[in-house]
């Protein structure tokens, strides 16, 4: 088994071969474009589980298992796969919510004609996503993440021939590349600073002591750390994926994709490869913190973003009418938690909450699949309603994940992650705003997620689509009870009482500590959990909605604040009217010295060389052309002349040469004389 | 007047006739005539230098005629030849007349 580390490419490799066979797959092959989508991911789910067994065995251990791509002449770009406990879990995760969700897809999409193409997406996307976290090289893991992005923006506008899915695929793709270009030039600068791109190499990857001593030197302006500003610039990369503040605009537009994409890519395990990103080049990110003198260190700013994130996500998702968006934006508030427990340094808390994160927003966004196909893709909760007794394995799985992502007390995973994000946020020293801000967040989530349960499931149904739905097939609940069980069972990986997970993944013990100390924080979060459901079951549930067109009771309110939250606090338009028109006028300017000055400049030297070509020409035709011509002519003349002289008369010659021949006798005559 | 001059002075008379006739007779044959008074005028010329010039006693000047008269003969064959083509040509043996290559 020592040699697993080698086999680990197998991972990616199996569903990128399922996407090349989805790809030349004709359209009636859908059997054999999801089987092989299926099996890639069983197949890959299986090397997972071993390498996750191998990882656990030596958890302190980086294996890696190192390669050349092509020599230059300086040296050789390497790549390389690494295997440690967070490359396994994340592995072991992706493949294990990926599989359900493909198993979800296959019932979701199969009225959709181009069902095989999907699939070929999502095995391109699963091989992207798993090749991200694979890698050992950060030049190998930009290449799988831009894939991961182009698989993103594909599945987003799977349904391309309605406008809102091609824009919103189009904005995310734009606004992930502005974070990405960050990323690159960190990358650039590191390479610049490091000599290496891998992070493990034996003692001379970056993210080994002997490169990061190399840059965490103050050296830049302002007494500015070389790895706060590499740092930053890669987390720019990370923001734009995980739909931090203020890149996170994408995400709530990307819900126009299929469901299954929205829980595979925009819940589960795309938006987490930023969180991934950071948590796993942590040694670079904590590279500043030796250096007290220096103005900002780059968790500070990763903090910063993310209490903003989880703030902003959790406050717009409480004044959304789409199913999907409350979900989206209540993703953007959970990444948030995970930026900010990297921030305030605690990067396993940040990976425990991705984990459970990953399934629980997995279940919920199939659960919401399930309904909307259940009730004819009616994805407004004001139109539907009752739905808790025709579909009730949706209802109980939704309840759940529900509950897990609120987190509610002791049961439910969200509630053990969250719990160790605020823990260290109570622990950070530089500032206790984060933490405020977190714990507002705690009401608001519980609060719109039960305003969420109560509008899709409470009540009666509100319109004949609703009423008429029915749950789905075996197809669609397997997945969801699979998942429901992982949401309330990875919880108890992780809880203080017994920190497997966190000891596993940072390879040294870690002291379990009682559930009681600390309990102070613990007992508030709980009050305030019980504050949000309170509140949420006062507004929505115990007086449920009953027409669709009734106004929402925080709407009737403030109805001036309820449309600005509705409308994800303007930032569309706030972007539209700064950067939007910024860049109209830059591409104004840009347009008119187009057309006016270099297209002018372009005009002149033309002119110029038609001028030049004119003269030539000229200097052709009546020099050179005119002299030969003239030389010609007077050929001509001479010849004629004496062609006349050839009358063929022999006496004319013969008296030609007697006058010659006086002549001569005669010159001979006198010349001679003398 | 010593000898080499009166034979001087007769071969240019000569050589004049001839080249009169040649310029001014219209008859072909009679023009060859005049071009062979020409060709002898230039033969005495040979002869008197021989006679009365430093080395009388080798026969130069003799044979340097002999020669000049096997080519003017077999010249004066050509000549007479082509007078016989123009006359079947043109069925006189005007000169003035044959002034075209082509037949």
């Amino acid at each position: 088994m020592a040699q697993l580390v080698d086999h680990l490419w197998l991972i990616p490799a199996l569903p990128l071969l399922a996407a090349a066979v989805g790809a030349v797959t004709p359209r009636r092959g859908r059997r054999l474009a999801a089987g092989a989508a299926i099996a890639a991911m069983v197949g890959s789910l299986a090397v997972s589980g071993c390498a996750l067994h191998r990882a656990l065995a030596v958890p302190a251990a980086h294996l890696t298992s190192n390669f050349s791509w092509f020599d230059l002449g300086f040296g050789a770009v390497r790549l390389g796969w690494l295997l440690d406990p967070l490359t396994a879990l994340m592995c072991f995760m992706v493949c294990f919510v990926g599989l359900l969700i493909f198993i979800f897809s296959l019932d979701y999409m199969k009225e959709d004609e181009n069902f095989t193409r999907f699939f070929c997406f999502l095995s391109l996307f699963a091989a992207a996503m798993l090749g991200v976290v694979v890698a050992n090289s950060l030049l190998q893991l930009f290449i799988s993440w831009e894939l991961v992005g182009l698989a993103s923006y594909l599945l987003i506008g799977f349904w391309f021939h309605r406008p809102a899915a091609a824009a919103a695929a189009k904005k995310a793709f734009l606004t992930t590349r502005i974070g990405d270009l960050g990323l690159l030039v960190g990358l650039v600068w590191l390479y610049d600073a490091t000599g290496t791109l891998l992070l493990y190499d034996g003692g001379h990857g970056v993210l080994e002591a002997h490169a990061l001593a190399g840059v965490a030197a103050p050296a830049l302006a302002g007494g500015l750390a070389v790895s706060t500003a590499i740092g930053l610039l890669i987390f720019c990369g990370a923001a734009g994926k995980s739909g931090q503040f203020p890149l996170h605009v994408w995400l709530p537009d990307a819900m126009e994709g299929p469901t299954p994409v929205s829980a595979l890519i925009h819940a589960a395990t795309m938006v987490a490869a930023g969180v991934f990103l950071i948590a796993r080049i942590f040694p670079l990110m904590t590279a500043d913190q030796v250096l007290t003198a220096v103005p900002i260190h780059a968790l500070t700013v990763v903090a910063g973003v993310g209490a903003i994130t989880a703030l902003l996500g959790a406050v717009c998702a409480v004044a959304q009418h789409d199913l999907k968006r409350v979900l989206a934006y209540s993703t953007i508030s959970q990444l948030g938690y995970m930026m900010l427990a990297l921030g305030v340094g605690s990067w396993v808390a940040a990976i425990f909450h991705l984990l459970t994160h990953a399934f629980f927003k997995a279940l919920l966004f199939l659960g919401a699949g399930s309904v909307i196909q259940a009730a004819h893709h009616e994805q407004d909760i004001r139109r539907l309603g009752g739905l808790r007794g025709p579909m009730r394995t949706t209802f109980a799985t939704f309840a759940i994940g529900m509950m897990a992502l609120a987190g509610v007390p002791f049961l439910f995973s969200g509630f053990w992650s969250k719990e160790e994000i605020l823990h260290a946020a109570s622990e950070w020293n530089v500032s206790h705003l984060p933490l405020y801000a977190a714990l507002a967040g705690v009401i608001l989530t519980a609060f719109y997620m039960t305003r969420l349960l109560c509008e899709v499931f409470g009540g009666a149904a509100r319109t004949p689509e609703a009423a008429h739905a029915r749950e789905g097939s075996a197809v669609i609940t397997v997945p969801l009870i699979a998942l429901a069980v992982g949401a309330v069972g990875l919880g108890f990986l992780g809880t203080p009482a017994w920190p497997w997970l966190q000891s596993r993944l940072t390879g040294a013990e870690i002291p379990s500590r009682s559930v009681l100390e600390g309990g102070g924080l613990m007992a508030l979060s709980i009050v305030l959990i019980a504050i949000g459901l309170g509140a949420g079951w006062a507004l929505y549930g115990r007086r449920a909605r009953t027409t669709a067109a009734a106004p929402d009771p925080i709407a009737a309110a403030a109805p001036r604040l309820f449309s600005f939250l509705g409308a994800g606090m303007r930032f569309d338009a706030f972007y539209a009217a700064t950067v939007g028109r910024l860049n109209g006028w830059a591409a104004g300017l840009a347009d008119f010295l187009d057309r006016r000055i270099w297209d002018a400049a372009i005009r002149l030297l033309a002119r110029l060389g038609e001028g030049t070509g004119a003269a030539n020409s000229a200097a052709d035709r009546a020099g050179l052309n005119g002299g030969f011509d003239a030389v010609s002519a007077r050929i001509r003349g001479t010849g004629r002349a004496y062609s006349r002289a050839q009358t063929g008369e022999a006496h004319g010659y013969l008296r030609t040469l007697a006058v010659g021949f006086v002549l001569i006798a005669l010159f001979a005559l006198l010349v001679g004389r003398r | 007047m010593n000898p080499l001059q009166l034979s001087l002075g007769f071969s240019s008379i000569l050589f004049a006739v001839g080249l009169t006739a040649a310029l001014a007779r219209s008859n072909s044959i009679l023009v060859l005539l005049g071009l062979e008074l020409m060709l002898n005028a230039a033969n005495l010329n040979f002869i008197a230098f021989w006679r009365y010039g430093p080395a009388p006693e080798a026969a130069t000047g003799v044979v340097f005629v002999l020669f000049a008269i096997a080519v003017t003969a077999a010249e004066t064959a050509v000549g007479l030849a082509l007078v016989i083509a123009i006359y079947r040509h043109q069925h006189n043996v005007r000169l003035a007349e044959a002034t075209s290559l082509k037949g």
